[in-house]
């Protein structure tokens, strides 16, 4: 069974990264921009075949190590 | 005194620490990452670098691997850990000390030398310096931008567990002389038990007048005391 995860910085934590992004498209004349924030993504495939059981082990991953919890959210989808 | 360095693959301020520990008479040893059992430690060191190329998040993979078990038996148990730089990283990705390192404020990585103010001196690592004296310390990161929790920040504020602020020459705390974003300006904090010390810039850098100063040295001999 294969899942993606996307990991994005929460709302109140300042993502230098994707302002640098959103000013450069500006420059290049994408002036209709609101706002750019960048995250990670990663593909997990996981030996399962009761998919709450594995959605179960990969939010599990994601709390023991993909994510830091204090600053970044994460969204589990089943690919 | 025996103090343990522990290195991980990528670890490059480990030599320099050994160096610092054994000029101030530690015994020291150097514990690889992958050994389960750590020499019985007075002090724990995890030293700067960049361990395992910070894949994931600085951090992130050292904070896993199987020696750290060990080191977090050990520091519930009251040991002193120090965490410099890298080691502040690996510390936080543990759950030692609380909060986070984010990437520096203006995205470039900094290596230079920067005024810290001491904020509390009666810690096992503070002692032998003076409240709010002003160290002159050498700093290289990319991650050094310390964030956390409203509540955790009070916390640090109230409890006295802020070791460290970034000043500038004269001792004043404010932007201009902070350099890499870090929230109220933090070099360096303690745990709620204060055994456990994270900071950013390198004391085992200045410990030498002829290469640098020696505003490092008393981090080390408050250890001994």
């Amino acid at each position: 069974m294969k899942f993606s995860v996307t990991v994005t910085l929460k709302k109140d934590v300042l993502d230098p990264q994707g302002k640098v992004v959103q000013d450069t498209l500006s420059n290049i004349g994408f002036n209709s921009l609101k706002s750019i924030r960048q995250g990670k993504f990663f593909e997990i495939e996981i030996n399962e075949t009761d998919q709450s059981k594995a959605e179960k082990k990969v939010n599990e991953i994601c709390e023991k190590l993909l994510v830091n919890l204090i600053i970044e959210n994460f969204k589990i989808n089943k690919i | 005194m025996k103090s343990s360095v522990i290195v991980f693959p990528g670890s490059n301020c480990d030599r320099d620490i050994a160096v610092a520990l054994e000029k101030m008479q530690f015994k020291n040893q150097m514990v690889w990452h992958k050994e389960t059992n750590l020499p019985k430690s007075d002090l724990i060191v995890i030293p700067g670098g960049f361990s395992y190329g910070d894949y994931l998040r600085s951090g992130a993979i050292a904070g896993k691997s199987k020696i750290i078990g060990e080191v977090i038996k050990a520091a519930n148990s009251g040991c002193l850990v120090l965490g410099i730089c890298n080691g502040f990283q690996i510390l936080t990705e543990t759950g030692l000390l609380k909060g986070t390192l984010l990437r520096n404020r203006d995205l470039k990585f900094i290596n230079k030398d920067i005024h810290i103010k001491v904020i509390n001196n009666k810690t096992n690592f503070s002692l032998k310096y003076k409240k709010n004296q002003v160290l002159k310390m050498n700093i290289a990161h990319n991650e050094g931008n310390y964030f956390t929790n409203p509540k955790h920040l009070e916390e640090l504020e109230k409890n006295n567990l802020i070791a460290f602020k970034y000043c500038d020459e004269k001792g004043n705390i404010n932007n201009q002389s902070n350099p890499n974003g870090a929230i109220n300006n933090i070099a360096g904090i303690y745990n709620s038990k204060k055994n456990i010390l994270g900071m950013m810039p390198h004391p085992e850098r200045m410990v030498d007048k002829i290469i640098s100063n020696t505003d490092g040295v008393n981090l080390f001999s408050s250890l001994l005391n």
